[in-house]
């Protein structure tokens, strides 16, 4: 029904009966995000519209400096080989990509020409290529145009294993081919239903090719514009320190007109969020403060009378619990949390039950969160996926209490509840960070209300995420009954998210502990579901299929969403940031200006 | 005496490379990862990860790894950041100014206030200066940094708007602005590092002077009519100079080192900061190369202060 | 012979016990009793405590969150409406004793250490300055990781998960902090080993024990009491930055340095969040170093009150 209807309005935006608008605002009431809804609507056959653009200014510079605070600053420049998203936004000052999202989740050029589509013919009905056509006259920051072969290059350069490039994840399956001067040809494996992942967005910027040809492979370290990058964005290099500062220049060949307005930018590193946010809404030392995740008290409090506010951005970030289906407590042939083993408790739906109804995830963003916090059912929150409207969440400790006693736990003399001597203590651990401990603390008074015994731990960040065999406190290693992090949603797909959790790859000590699927949870259904989206070109099919997915995790309850995170900032009250939920913070920087 | 120094000189070499042994065993074995950030990144399968890893040669033997650091050191290559992926050497020396200032004159300021309060003190035993130096001393350093650097922002940045509590390392202007301007920035951090260590040297300052101040020689040098001052500075501080110089010793070798928690407050890029962020993701070579640093200055400052030793007590016989 | 003593006027009191004579020694030093009072005051508070005051110590009730000091929460509330005098109360017994347990394990070391250091003239005294040496150099962070990460099963196996956690934190944070201790007890047993008093007791053959518990060691007992008290509140901090990092005690343990860190960033909105335990924090150190004070003044040999 969904799906003749979708199609029904593919037609009438297509013959220009729709408009392209409310063809959006229609999918995101059915749970479809902007991003996907334009895939949809390109490969139904609509051309993507490209992102409008706010941008005021009516000429080049005359902005002053721009100062950023990034309370991590970046350790390197090179986006291939950035870590995390600190390096990708200080790289993302220099380099750009194809094309990147607007905080609409529409597409916006950057170094592409026009967004392909099945018209133009730059996507292939089957969906397994997409050609993209250059901008002509786009030049790197030393003057050398900027062509096909640099985007090809760049594809070589990551594949190559002795690169030691984080990006081959998203370059090794792919073939990219020249095709003239101006213009590529991605070619994939298999039907992509979601094409718009290499060379998009700031993790996926563009390197120029004569200045690192000489320095592919082994030798990629030696480059020495790793440290000093020549790019083709709107702002110059002049001076990177590590983990300190980034700063940069005007472009005044930039390629879009009348941008960039800022004379200069400064991208200023360390510290911690809290004082970040002092520094930009309190003292107003800095425009800008990234990732700002502190308690809402206390930015309602500096906003009281600041020089600066907190900004949002609608992304699919989603916290959550993630239950261990396996028995964490008893060693296997060397390892615990084995899959040949059950969890003595949670084996017992009707616990896993009882502890979804004790997640106050109302008070949780109260308290916590606020306005960065939305409170939700669904593990799949984001722009990548359709949201469930099949589910719903309660937090009542009467009722999680009587869904235990029916099922036979009843309190013990300690006022803990057992069942055939198994008493209900759980241990729940997650990564360091405030708002987590205090999360710990709120789901444990009501379990302790309801006779559930919770021990708290938590673990340094760099251990917990690591992937070191020897640690035990990995999450992935999972020595705990329940788990809480998030996994961010770094594009507006949910593929290669929900892929983690087939049961293939349940993590244990024969894979290394890297199969990604850590609450060891295995579901015929699931996979069957996950199996046909992967392959699914149709594209409303495919949606219904990861609602579907979203709704067994639920049902099986593996994961206790605790709430749908937004992305904080914080801006000077004149300044007119472009942030997305879909993209690096620094993603759509060159339409950033200052209102006088 | 100098053939003393030589020799300790020479004991320092064996001794350098037994602490780098244990430094880099300890580092080797410590649990953590430099790609932890990756592991949430559904882009970066965990294949990835374990792959970046071997190709940095983190899984391979610790004794191989040791071997292969000490012959890159001899040759004078301090290894390379999985982090930056560029030189360690590069990376400390761009950190090493902001450390050597706001570090160098903390300490300098401690030192300024706790010896002659210390002295003071001591002189009048109990009287109402040195009651409220202990009370200010005992305020001192049960305040811990992290707490009164952000007491010293609300106060002076937020509320009075005087001072900026973000260094920066590119202050815009020249000259006597520049200098002003340097100066004005770092008033709060060596004001808090400063303090919080004038807190405890002035109570060491004054018990040391204690211990000497009622020995029958300064009766004497008194009972010979030489004046207050002359006494004090004359026969006793040499005397009570030993804890001090042991106390100074222990402190300077974190001129390098840095101080991690009041570099993060006001963001100093300093190599507090940097040795902090490099352990937090644990790039070894980084953390490496500043804590040998920091053991061989230990270790000179250790000899230094014995050569002082001597000098302030003749009777101590170095061998 | 006895015009040889006159000098010191203390050859009239010798009818005393030397227990007797420390004791009147520090009895004459008011804050010092004043001091001991507290310090028992404190840990009385924080032993007896629950008993008195019953309100669980993680009783979260959103909407009481930050609220100052009232009838019903005498010190106020955090942000997630958890009554902060019962916190604490909990909390202190940790901090107290991981602070004076640390002190003791650090002080204890560092005297050794230090006074073997500082007796031996040879491949000992190398060998002990050089394990404070290495001890001063080992980057703390990471080494603790590994400490952690090797003992906490095996100690929580042990001792239980309290017990096990409290050895381990006591061990490593007087582990970590002996080394000032050692090395100003060596530097100052190099000065007084050489004075004509211990020249005097080793004519007289005094054994090389009893020439550093009777002679050497009284009178370097000045900086290791200071080293000893200012241990005390690093102690109680540094415990909390343990915690932090997952190292100490489960998360939701109030102890008195966390309460602090907790608070920091609300110093503007709740800033009694901050002063109770900060205040407390002050108190402990100012009890403890006056005793300090007190007993050097008692111990002295040399002093003459």
């Amino acid at each position: 029904m969904l799906d003749k209807e979708l199609r029904s309005m593919i037609g009438e935006v297509k013959d220009g009966r729709m408009d392209r608008r409310a063809f959006i605002t229609r999918m995101a009431a059915v749970g479809l995000t902007a991003p996907l809804a334009n895939q949809i609507l390109a490969l139904g056959g609509v051309a993507m519209a490209e992102g409008a653009s706010t941008y005021k200014p009516t000429k080049r510079g005359g902005g002053g400096a721009l100062k950023l605070l990034w309370w991590q600053g970046p350790t390197l420049l090179n986006p291939h080989f950035a870590t995390g998203t600190k390096d990708q936004d200080g790289a993302r000052l220099f380099y750009e990509p194809l094309a990147c999202w607007d905080p609409d989740g529409n597409m916006k050029l950057v170094l592409a020409a026009e967004i392909p589509s099945i018209q133009n013919g730059g996507l292939a009905a089957d969906g397994k290529s997409v050609t993209w056509k250059l901008k002509p006259g786009v030049k790197w920051h030393d003057g050398t145009p900027f062509t096909a072969d640099d985007v090809v290059f760049n594809w070589e350069y990551a594949k190559d294993p002795a690169t030691s490039a984080l990006t081959i994840a998203t370059l090794r399956d792919i073939t990219v081919e020249k095709v003239d001067n101006l213009t590529v040809r991605i070619l994939f494996n298999k039907p992509t239903p979601f094409w718009a992942d290499a060379f998009v967005g700031a993790p996926n910027t563009i390197i120029p090719k004569h200045l690192f040809k000489d320095y592919m492979g082994s030798k990629s370290r030696e480059a020495p514009t790793n440290l000093s990058p020549v790019g083709t964005g709107p702002y110059k290099f002049v001076e990177f320190k590590p983990g300190d500062l980034v700063r940069g220049v005007l472009n005044p060949d930039y390629h879009m007109p009348n941008r960039p307005y800022f004379d200069s930018v400064e991208m200023k590193g360390g510290g911690d969020a809290v004082s970040a946010a002092r520094a930009v809404i309190q003292t107003g030392e800095y425009d800008f403060g990234w990732n700002i995740q502190v308690e809402d008290d206390v930015l309602l409090r500096l906003e009281k009378g600041g020089k600066g506010k907190t900004v949002y951005a609608v992304g699919g970030d989603t916290e959550f619990i993630a239950l261990n289906f396996t028995d964490p407590n008893t060693e296997v042939d060397g390892e615990r949390s084995s899959i040949k083993t059950k969890h003595p408790l949670f084996s017992d739906p009707a616990v896993r039950k009882a502890l979804s109804l004790l997640i106050d995830r109302e008070s949780v963003k109260k308290a916590i969160y606020g306005r960065a916090g939305r409170t939700t059912a669904n593990f799949l929150n984001g722009p990548e996926k359709f949201v469930s409207k099949n589910t719903t969440w309660e937090f009542s400790i009467e009722k999680a209490s009587k869904i235990l006693d029916e099922a036979g736990w009843k309190p013990g003399a300690d006022g803990i509840r057992e069942k055939d001597g198994k008493k209900l203590k759980l241990l729940y651990q997650t990564a360091i960070n405030g708002p987590r401990q205090k999360t710990q603390a709120i789901v444990k008074q009501a379990c302790q209300k309801a006779g559930i015994d919770v021990e708290l731990k938590s673990v340094v960040a760099s251990v917990f995420f690591s992937s070191d065999v020897g640690n035990p406190d990995t999450y992935s290693k999972f020595y705990a009954d329940m788990e809480m992090f998030q996994i961010p949603l770094s594009q507006p797909d949910p593929s290669q998210h929900m892929r983690r959790y087939l049961s293939t790859l349940v993590a244990t000590k024969e894979n290394k502990w890297q199969g990604t699927n850590f609450p060891r949870w295995v579901n015929k259904e699931y996979d069957a579901t996950i199996q046909a989206a992967d392959g699914e070109m149709d594209p409303v099919k495919r949606a219904a299929l990861y609602i579907k997915a979203n709704d067994l995790m639920y049902q099986d309850t593996v994961f206790i969403p605790v709430q749908h995170r937004l992305k904080v900032e914080a801006a000077a009250n004149n300044l007119r940031p472009v942030v997305s939920g879909w993209a690096n913070e620094t993603d759509n920087l060159f339409d950033w200006y200052r209102e006088e | 005496m100098s053939q003393y120094v030589l020799r300790r000189l020479m004991i320092a070499i064996p001794s350098l490379l037994g602490i780098s042994v244990v430094l880099f065993v300890v580092l080797a074995l410590a649990p953590g990862d430099p790609f932890s950030e990756l592991a949430t990144n559904p882009n970066v399968p965990p294949e990835v990860q374990a792959a970046l890893r071997a190709k940095f040669g983190l899984d391979d033997p610790i004794h191989l790894r040791y071997l292969h650091w000490l012959n890159a050191m001899l040759h004078g290559d301090w290894g390379f950041s999985f982090v930056s992926r560029m030189n360690v050497d590069t990376l400390i020396l761009q950190r090493l100014p902001a450390t050597l200032y706001v570090i160098g004159s903390a300490q300098i300021l401690a030192l300024l206030i706790a010896i002659p309060v210390g002295v003071y003190a001591a002189t009048k035993p109990y009287s109402l200066f040195d009651q409220i130096a202990n009370t200010l001393a005992f305020v001192g350093f049960s305040l811990p940094t992290f707490f009164t650097g952000i007491l010293f922002i609300l106060i002076f940045s937020v509320t009075l708007d005087w001072l900026p509590f973000v260094y920066t390392t590119d202050i815009k202007g020249t000259g006597i602005h520049w200098v002003l301007e340097m100066i004005r920035q770092a008033i709060m951090p060596v004001a808090v590092l400063g303090l919080f260590q004038a807190a405890s040297m002035t109570r060491f300052v004054r018990s040391a002077m204690l211990d000497v101040i009622r020995l029958d020689y300064v009766t004497t040098a008194r009972a010979k009519g030489l004046g207050q001052a002359k006494v004090i500075v004359k026969h006793v501080m040499r005397n009570a100079m030993i804890p001090v110089v042991t106390l100074i010793a222990l402190q300077m070798p974190a001129v390098f080192g840095g101080a991690i928690v009041t570099e993060q407050i006001f963001r100093i890029p300093g190599i507090g900061s940097l040795l902090i962020s490099s352990i937090l993701s644990n790039d070894t070579p980084v953390v490496m190369a500043v804590t040998f640093v920091f053991a061989c200055l230990v270790v000179l400052f250790n000899l230094i202060a014995d050569v002082l030793y001597g000098w302030l007590d003749p009777r101590i016989s170095l061998r | 012979m006895a015009g040889l003593t006159l000098a010191s006027p203390s050859a009239e009191r010798r009818v005393y016990s030397p227990w007797r004579e420390t004791w009147r020694r520090y009895s004459r030093h008011k804050l010092a009793v004043v001091s001991a009072f507290l310090l028992l005051v404190l840990i009385l508070a924080v032993v007896l405590g629950p008993f008195i005051w019953r309100v669980k110590i993680d009783d979260i009730d959103i909407v009481a969150g930050m609220q100052g000091p009232s009838p019903a929460h005498p010190f106020g509330t955090d942000d997630l409406g958890q009554d902060i005098l019962a916190r604490m109360i909990y909390g202190g017994r940790i901090s107290l004793a991981v602070g004076l347990a640390a002190m003791l394990v650090s002080v204890f070391v560092g005297v050794l250490i230090g006074a073997l250091a500082g007796m031996s003239r040879g491949a000992l005294g190398h060998g002990l300055m050089w394990l404070t040496d290495l001890f001063l150099s080992l980057p703390q962070l990471p080494l603790l990781l590994l400490l952690i990460y090797l003992f906490r099963d095996g100690l929580k196996a042990a001792f239980g998960p309290e017990g096990g956690i409290f050895i381990l934190i006591v061990l490593v944070i007087g582990g970590l902090r002996w080394m000032p201790v050692a090395r100003l007890v060596r530097a100052q047993f190099l000065s007084i080993r050489e004075k004509e008093f211990v020249e005097a007791a080793r004519a007289l053959g005094a054994s090389p024990v009893r020439q550093v518990v009777r002679h050497i060691l009284p009178n370097a007992l000045g900086p290791v009491i200071i080293a000893g008290t200012i241990d005390v509140a690093a102690a109680i901090i540094a415990e909390s930055t343990l915690s932090f990092l997952g190292l100490g005690f489960p998360p939701d343990t109030p102890t008195w340095g966390r309460l602090l860190y907790d608070a920091k960033d609300f110093l503007d909105i709740g800033p009694h969040w901050a002063l109770f335990p900060g205040g407390a924090i002050f108190i402990a150190v100012v009890a403890i170093n006056f005793i300090g004070d007190g007993l050097r003044d008692a111990l002295d040999a040399r002093r003459v009150i």
